[in-house]
């Protein structure tokens, strides 16, 4: 079972149909929502890379649901980059239930239907707080319903646990399991350890995000990461994309890396940071992310402030776009078009 | 014990509640005992107690006791009194 089934015109046709129905039904149910799409000149879309789009970073200024409060099931708050704005998401209990049905329908994808052995690159002491996890504890909690026999890789204080790791391996090492945790966390506290140790990680399939920033930093490329990770014998991994204003969507990486891949019901489209026109294949933009999960709140097509580029359509691992997040836009460039926003409503 | 008395056990150790607390009309998230972070240890708990192996959308969808009833009954668990 695949949620990476459709080419890309066949996706289009049922994306603007349904994207143009949540438009509407957005535009019915949330009032400021409505305002901005009648200050902005809001005509019915014609194709997907026509759909009237918000910035993601509107959802730190304003309250935008389009449920009555009393339907409100679950508020999920990020606080992003800088920690004093906080994004707020608001879900009913029908999209909360749809966005979890459909991540994992998306991840068992390349892991099948089967829940493995599996190792959180983490540490449990991050989920001290039970009445407030960070996004990363929601992130790896979230992940979990994947595994079985679950072990941290890291202790309370958060080093590298590595009799457990050793442990692990010894009873579930010869078949399949699965590795989740976030990119840099992997490198330095996996990746490292298991070179140093000689852990035998082939049977890993491992699942990674959480931006490249960090890396970079440390001059580690996602070649790069890829390259040496399959020194200690991890082949399978697979890096996604995804952010909490559209919950449940996730752009996961193909089995043969270097690029990510649009669900069946999602999609990305580049566009040119000056222009706001669409971006031909190959030339680098803000992404927009389209998903037909946010029923609850018009989070359905969303200008984010990460630069990417697309590599090529139909001709990869999967159906579709493929697609590489190549950072985030230096904040005050981005400035300008959520102001304008922030204006009209 | 029966198999129902063990499930409902099963969900009393895992949740943190108490020995007699009634247990059949429980409902994922409405009781504030039953996290996303409990439900690992009420999956892990009814998969030992059985001696099953829940695939992922089985776990996905135990959204109460009684879902709980219903999936265990895929996995050839009958709680037939």
């Amino acid at each position: 079972m695949s949620v990476f089934t459709l080419p890309q015109a066949a996706k289009e046709e049922v994306l603007l149909k349904e994207l143009s129905a949540l438009t509407e039904h957005h535009r019915e149910n949330c009032e400021p929502y409505a305002r901005i799409l009648a200050a902005s000149g809001y005509q019915p879309a014609s194709s997907v890379a026509g759909l009237p789009w918000l910035p993601v970073r509107l959802f730190k200024n304003l309250e935008l649901k389009s449920i009555p409060d009393d339907e409100v099931y679950k508020v999920l708050t990020s606080s992003g980059t800088t920690g004093a704005e906080v994004s707020k998401i608001y879900l009913d209990k029908a999209a909360a239930a749809e966005q979890t049905r459909k991540l994992g329908a998306t991840v068992q994808s390349v892991l099948g239907p089967k829940r493995l052995p599996m190792i959180l690159v983490d540490t449990k002491a991050m989920l001290k707080d039970r009445k407030s996890f960070s996004a990363r504890g929601a992130g790896v909690l979230g992940m979990s319903n994947f595994g079985r026999n679950h072990v941290w890789a890291l202790d309370n204080e958060g080093h590298v646990d590595v009799e457990a790791l050793k442990g692990f391996l010894e009873q579930y090492g010869d078949e399949p399991f699965l590795i989740f945790g976030f990119t840099y966390l992997v490198w330095l506290h996996l990746y490292e350890v298991a070179r140093d140790n000689g852990l035998d990680l082939s049977n890993g399939i491992l699942i990674h995000s959480g931006g490249w920033k960090k890396l970079i930093d440390q001059a580690v490329s996602p070649e790069e990461f890829r390259a040496r990770l399959s020194g200690v014998g991890l082949t399978k991994v697979h890096n996604y994309y995804g952010m909490i204003e559209q919950i449940g969507t996730i752009f996961l990486e193909g089995p043969t890396g270097g690029s990510l891949y649009c669900p069946d019901f999602a999609d990305v489209v580049i566009r040119d940071p000056e222009t706001w026109e669409e971006q031909p294949v190959g030339k680098p933009g803000l992404i927009e992310v389209i998903s037909t999960l946010p029923t609850s709140y018009p989070g359905h097509v969303l200008l984010t402030e990460d630069q990417g580029v697309v590599h090529g359509v139909d001709d990869g691992d999967w159906p579709g776009k493929r697609f590489s997040v190549l950072g985030r836009l230096p904040r005050a460039e981005a400035r300008g078009c959520s102001d304008t926003y922030r204006e009209a409503a | 014990m029966s198999d129902l008395q063990r499930l409902r056990e099963a969900f009393r150790t895992s949740l943190d509640l108490p020995a007699d607390a009634p247990v059949d009309d429980l409902q994922y998230q409405d009781n504030e005992k039953w996290d996303s972070l409990a439900h690992m240890s009420l999956v892990a708990a009814i998969e030992d107690e059985f001696s099953v192996m829940i695939d992922t959308d089985d776990v996905i969808n135990m959204s109460s006791f009684q879902e709980a009833v219903r999936i265990l009954g895929k996995y050839g668990v009958s709680f037939d009194e």
